[in-house]
C-alpha cells in the first residue's frame, strides 16, 4: 500500500477505481448477472449493486478493462433475467408491480430474508438499467438492450407506490402491505423521484414531490448553510447519476443552492464536524472523514463500559446529529472527489498512510474504527460491499471524464422527471 | 393511602367531608370542571368580581396535577436520581455497579409533591376565593342551566372545562389481560420486572426512560414509525439514540396483534417487519393519546356540537354553538397541555364577560417532553410554515458545541431557530438539551416581545450556559449576514 500512496494522483485513483470495478466481475452471477450485496460467503444480491454495475459497465468500456461486447452482454442477461423474472403478490417472487425485492437469493433470483419489495433500490437498479441503454446506442447489436430497458421502466407501477397518499411510501411486503413509513427530510430519495415523474405508464404527480420537499429544512448548521440530512451517501447517491450542477427545482432557487453545491457543503460538515471531534473518536480530522452508511462493529461483542460509546452494527451514521460512534467508510472521502477534490484526495492519502489495512486489495472496506481496538488492532469490516464500489467507480469517472453525467444529460426520461419536479436552469435548458 | 400527605392530598383536590353548597341564583359563570382551564377560569372571573360556581366530577387540580404532568415528573426525576449515581463515574464518581430505585420511596415522594402542589387549587382556597365548589357529575338541563346532583345551576354563561382522559388501545383480551393508562399508572405498588408501553407519544416515552432509568426492563411499541410524531425527525432520533443508551428496546412500525395471560405473565403478541413475535412483561402501559370528555353532560341539551374525535366544536374565540357557553383546555384544545389549558380558560372568561375578541389560533405555547435530553418545541415547524408558502431558514447550535454543555457532559441535542427566510423574524423554535424545557422559554420571551436574531445576539448570557446556544444561533445569523454581505 505505500507504493499506492508513492503514485501520482491520476495513478492512485485509476488504480482504486479499476480494484472497485472488479468487484463487479468477481462477485456476480454471469448466469442472470446478479451481484452480491457483499464479497462474504453465502451473500445475496442487492437489487441496488445491480443498479450501480449496470452504470459500471460503460466506465469500463471506456477504460478498457472489459470489451465492449462482453460488457454488453452481461448488461443484456442481466435485463433479460429482470424481465423474465417472477413478479407477482406471492411471498416468494422476485418483484411485484415492477418493483422488485431488496436482497434477491444470487442463483434463483427469489426473494430473501423476508425483505420489502424496495423502492429507492428498484430505483436504483432502473438509474443503472437506463445508464447502460444510454450506453449501450449501437443500432442493430445493442437494441435489445434499450427495447428490454424502456419495458422494465415502463413496467414499474410508481403510481401505486403512493399508496393513495401524496408522497411514496418506502416500501411494500406481501405479508404485510405497505411499510407505513414516508420519506421525512432530505435524502437519497431524489432520484426515486425523478424516475417516477418521468414514467410514461404510471408516472407520479407533480405535486408528490412538493410534498416531500416540504418536509426539508434549509439550515445553518456548523456555520454551513445546508440542506441537511446525516448520512453523506445521501448526498451522493442520486448525484452519482445526476449532473446538479446550475439546475434547481424550487426549493433550491428559495435557497440560492443547488444539490450539488449542497453535496459540497455536506462534504464541509463532514470536515469541520471531524475537526471539533466532539466525542473524542480516535483519528477524526479535517483529514479524516467519512461518516455514512456502513458495516460497524457488532455491538452485543463490542461494548465499552461508557454507555455513550456505544457501538452499531450496519447501520445509517449521520453527523452532527449522529449516529456516530466512531466508525468511518474509508471509501466515503474518495467518492466526493467530484465535489471538492482536494479533501477527497488529501483524506484517502492520509487514510491510506495511517490506515492502510482498510484497503486490502487496492479496494475499501465498508468500515473501520479506531476507537474500537482489540489489543493493537482497531476494528475492520471484513471483505467487501457492492454498493461502496459502485459509487466509488461512478464518481471517480465523473470526476475524470463526466462520463456518467454525460450519458444522463441525454437521457429524455431524466430530463423530464427533472423538468417534471421543477427544475430550470444550466444544461436543462439547452 | 394511609400516608399523612395521602391525607392532606385529598383534603386539597375532594375532602371527603365535603358538602356542596345551596346554588345562589344566577350565576354569572358556572364552570364544568376543575382542572387548569377551569381553575383559572375561576381565578380570573373572580377577580372580575363575578359570581362564580365550579363543578368537580372527580378530583381538582384536573389530569396535570393527579395523573399527568406532576406525578410524571416527579418520577422522572427519580429515574435521573438513580441513573446518575449509575453514570457518577464518568464524571470521577464512584462505581456504582448495577442499582435500581426504592420504589416505595419514589411513590412516596411523588405523593408528597402532588399533595403540597394540590395547596394552590384546593377546595378551601377556592371557596375562600368566593367560588361555589360542587362536587358531582354535571348535565346540561337546558341552554342556560346545569345540574350536579339535585341542584340547578342557572348561569349568563359557563364554561365547559371538562378535561379529557387517556385512550385505551384497540388490542384483542387486553381488557382481560388488564393494563394501566396514566389514571392508574401513578397509583401502582411495586417496581415491574418488565414493563411494556403501548405507544411512542410524549408520556410513554418519559415513563419508559424513568422506569429504565429505576430498573425495569422496558419495551416501547409503536405502530408509528418513529417517536413523538408531532416532532421533528432529528429530535425524534436523538431521543430514539437516547432510549437505546438506557437499555429501552423499541419496537417501531409495530402492530399489536392480541394479549394473553400465562402463568402470571402478561404476553403481547405482535409483529414487526413482517414477523411474529411475542412479548412477556409484568405490565403495560397504554399510553396512546387523550380523548376529551365530552359524554354524559347532555351537552345537546344546551346546544352544544361536538366534532368526530369527540372534541367540542368551538370558534376562535372558545365559544361553542351555544353563545353563552365556551369551552377550554382538553376538552376542545387540539394541543393538550397544562399551559394552553390555562390560557384559554383566562381567555375564554376575557372574551365571554370583557368582550377581549382573543383569538385561541393566536396562542403560541411552548411545549416539552421530559425525557433525557429534553424535547421542546415553540410556535411553528418548518413543514407547516412549507405548506403555507413560507420560506424558512433554521440556525442550528449543537449542544456538543456549547461550552457549558461539554463541562455538564450533557452534550446531546440542539437548538434550532426557525426564521422567516430573508428576516431576522423568529416563527418557532425546537430545542433538544437536558434543560430544554427551561430553554424554550427564553424563545417564548423572545417571540412574545417581538425581539428577532439581531437583537438577540446582542443580549448578554451569563458564561458559561446552555441557554447561551440561543444566543450563538443568534451570533450564526449575524455571520451568514456578513458572508453574505458584498
Amino acid at each position: 500500500m505505500t507504493i499506492m500512496t508513492h503514485n501520482p494522483d491520476a495513478a492512485l485513483i485509476d488504480r482504486l477505481q479499476r480494484a472497485a470495478f472488479d468487484y463487479f466481475t468477481s462477485y456476480s452471477n454471469p448466469d442472470n448477472g446478479l451481484v452480491a450485496d457483499t464479497s462474504r460467503a453465502a451473500s445475496p444480491s442487492s437489487i441496488a449493486v445491480v443498479g450501480f454495475g449496470l452504470s459500471c459497465y460503460p466506465v469500463a468500456v471506456e477504460r478498457g478493462w472489459i470489451g465492449r461486447e462482453p460488457a454488453a452482454a452481461r448488461v443484456l442477461k442481466t435485463l433479460r433475467f429482470f424481465w423474465d423474472s417472477e413478479q407477482g403478490e406471492q411471498p416468494r417472487a422476485t418483484g411485484y408491480r415492477g418493483f422488485y425485492y431488496h436482497f434477491l437469493e444470487m442463483r434463483s433470483g427469489l426473494r430473501v430474508w423476508d425483505c420489502e419489495l424496495s423502492l429507492i433500490d428498484t430505483a436504483l437498479l432502473m438509474a443503472g438499467i437506463l445508464t447502460a441503454a444510454l450506453y449501450f446506442d449501437a443500432e442493430d447489436s445493442e437494441a435489445q438492450i434499450r427495447d428490454l430497458a424502456r419495458a422494465l421502466y415502463e413496467r414499474v407501477d410508481w403510481t401505486w407506490a403512493l399508496n393513495g397518499g401524496d408522497t411514496l411510501a418506502q416500501g411494500w411486503r406481501p405479508e404485510t402491505g405497505f411499510l407505513h413509513y414516508g420519506w421525512e427530510g432530505y435524502n437519497e430519495a431524489t432520484l426515486l423521484y425523478l424516475l417516477g415523474l418521468a414514467s410514461p405508464t404510471h408516472p407520479l404527480p407533480a405535486a408528490s414531490f412538493a410534498g416531500w420537499t416540504h418536509t426539508y429544512q434549509w439550515e445553518n448548521l456548523l456555520g454551513i448553510d445546508t440542506l441537511y440530512s446525516g448520512p453523506l451517501f445521501t448526498h451522493l447517491f442520486s448525484q452519482a447519476w445526476v449532473d446538479f450542477r446550475g439546475i434547481r427545482d424550487s426549493f433550491m432557487r428559495r435557497a440560492g443552492s443547488d444539490y450539488f453545491e449542497n453535496t459540497q457543503s455536506a462534504v464541509a460538515i463532514q470536515r469541520e464536524y471531524a475537526a471539533r471531534n466532539p466525542r473524542g473518536f480516535a483519528g477524526y480530522s479535517r483529514n479524516l472523514w467519512g461518516i455514512t452508511a456502513g458495516d460497524g462493529p457488532d455491538n452485543a461483542q463490542q461494548r465499552l463500559t461508557s454507555r455513550d460509546r456505544r457501538y452499531f452494527g450496519y447501520m445509517a451514521r449521520g453527523v452532527p446529529y449522529g449516529p456516530d460512534d466512531g466508525t468511518l467508510a474509508p471509501w466515503a472521502m474518495l467518492a466526493t472527489l467530484p465535489f471538492d477534490t482536494d479533501a477527497a484526495l488529501a483524506g484517502t492519502r492520509h487514510l491510506l498512510r495511517r490506515y492502510p489495512q482498510v484497503c486490502p486489495d487496492e479496494r475499501f472496506t465498508s468500515g473501520f474504527n479506531p476507537s474500537c481496538t482489540t489489543g493493537q488492532q482497531a476494528w475492520l469490516s471484513q471483505g467487501w460491499y457492492g454498493l461502496d464500489q459502485g459509487l466509488l467507480v461512478m464518481m471517480i469517472e465523473n470526476h475524470r471524464s463526466g462520463l456518467i453525467w454525460n450519458l444522463t444529460r441525454g437521457s429524455a426520461e431524466l430530463r423530464s422527471g427533472l423538468k417534471r419536479a421543477g427544475f430550470e436552469g444550466g444544461w436543462l435548458q439547452s | 393511602m394511609t400516608d399523612e400527605a395521602d391525607v392532606a392530598y385529598l383534603q386539597r383536590v375532594r375532602p371527603p367531608d365535603w358538602h356542596n353548597p345551596a346554588p345562589r341564583g344566577l350565576y354569572d359563570l358556572v364552570i364544568v370542571g376543575g382542572g387548569p382551564a377551569g381553575l383559572s377560569a375561576a381565578s380570573l372571573a373572580r377577580s372580575l368580581g363575578l359570581r362564580v360556581a365550579l363543578i368537580e366530577r372527580a378530583r381538582l387540580g384536573g389530569n396535570s396535577l393527579n395523573s399527568g404532568s406532576i406525578p410524571s415528573k416527579a418520577l422522572v426525576r427519580s429515574g435521573r436520581a438513580v441513573e446518575a449515581v449509575i453514570d457518577g463515574s464518568r464524571f470521577g464518581g464512584p462505581e456504582s455497579g448495577e442499582c435500581s430505585a426504592d420504589f416505595a420511596a419514589v411513590m412516596r415522594r411523588m405523593h408528597a409533591i402532588r399533595s403540597r402542589i394540590a395547596e394552590s387549587c384546593s377546595a378551601l382556597r377556592l371557596a375562600a376565593l368566593g367560588v361555589d365548589v360542587f362536587f358531582g357529575h354535571a348535565e346540561f338541563a337546558d341552554a342556560r342551566s346545569v345540574r350536579v346532583g339535585t341542584a340547578a345551576l342557572h348561569f349568563k354563561k359557563a364554561l365547559i372545562a371538562a378535561g379529557a382522559h387517556p385512550r385505551g388501545a384497540a388490542v384483542p383480551n387486553l381488557e382481560a389481560v388488564g393494563y394501566l393508562t396514566s389514571a392508574n399508572f401513578f397509583e401502582m405498588q411495586s417496581l415491574p420486572r418488565r414493563l411494556a408501553v403501548i405507544g411512542g407519544g410524549p408520556l410513554g416515552c418519559e415513563m419508559a426512560q424513568a422506569f429504565a432509568h429505576m430498573g425495569s426492563k422496558v419495551t416501547i411499541l409503536q405502530d408509528e414509525p418513529k417517536f413523538l410524531a408531532r416532532e421533528e425527525r432529528d429530535a425524534a432520533e436523538i431521543l430514539s439514540l437516547s432510549l437505546a443508551r438506557c437499555g429501552v428496546e423499541t419496537r417501531l412500525n409495530t402492530t399489536i396483534s392480541g394479549a394473553r395471560s400465562v402463568n402470571g405473565e402478561k404476553l403481547i403478541d405482535f409483529e414487526n417487519m413482517g414477523i411474529a413475535r411475542t412479548l412477556a412483561v409484568d405490565e403495560i402501559l397504554v399510553s396512546v393519546g387523550r380523548a376529551a370528555n365530552s359524554g354524559e353532560m347532555r351537552l345537546e341539551a344546551a346546544g352544544i356540537v361536538t366534532a368526530a374525535d369527540g372534541r367540542i366544536q368551538i370558534d376562535d374565540f372558545l365559544c361553542t354553538a351555544n353563545p353563552d357557553v365556551y369551552a377550554a383546555g382538553d376538552v376542545c384544545m387540539a394541543h393538550k397541555f397544562t399551559n394552553v389549558a390555562e390560557a384559554s380558560g383566562e381567555m375564554a372568561v376575557r372574551n365571554a364577560f370583557a368582550k377581549a375578541g382573543q383569538r385561541h389560533s393566536a396562542i403560541i405555547a411552548p411545549r416539552c417532553t421530559y425525557c433525557d435530553p429534553e424535547i421542546a418545541h415553540i410556535g411553528m415547524h418548518t413543514r407547516d410554515a412549507a405548506r403555507q408558502g413560507m420560506p424558512v431558514k433554521t440556525y442550528t447550535i449543537m449542544m456538543q458545541d456549547v461550552d457549558r454543555a461539554i463541562t455538564d457532559g450533557r452534550v446531546d441535542g440542539f437548538v434550532k431557530i426557525h426564521l422567516r427566510a430573508g428576516s431576522d423574524e423568529i416563527i418557532g423554535a425546537s430545542i433538544v438539551a437536558s434543560r430544554a424545557s427551561e430553554m424554550i422559554n427564553e424563545v417564548a420571551v423572545i417571540m412574545h416581545a417581538r425581539l428577532g436574531m439581531r437583537a438577540l445576539a446582542g443580549i448578554l448570557h451569563t458564561y458559561p450556559a446552555q441557554s447561551d446556544a440561543i444566543r450563538l444561533a443568534a451570533r450564526a445569523y449575524m455571520n451568514s449576514l456578513q458572508h453574505a454581505a458584498p
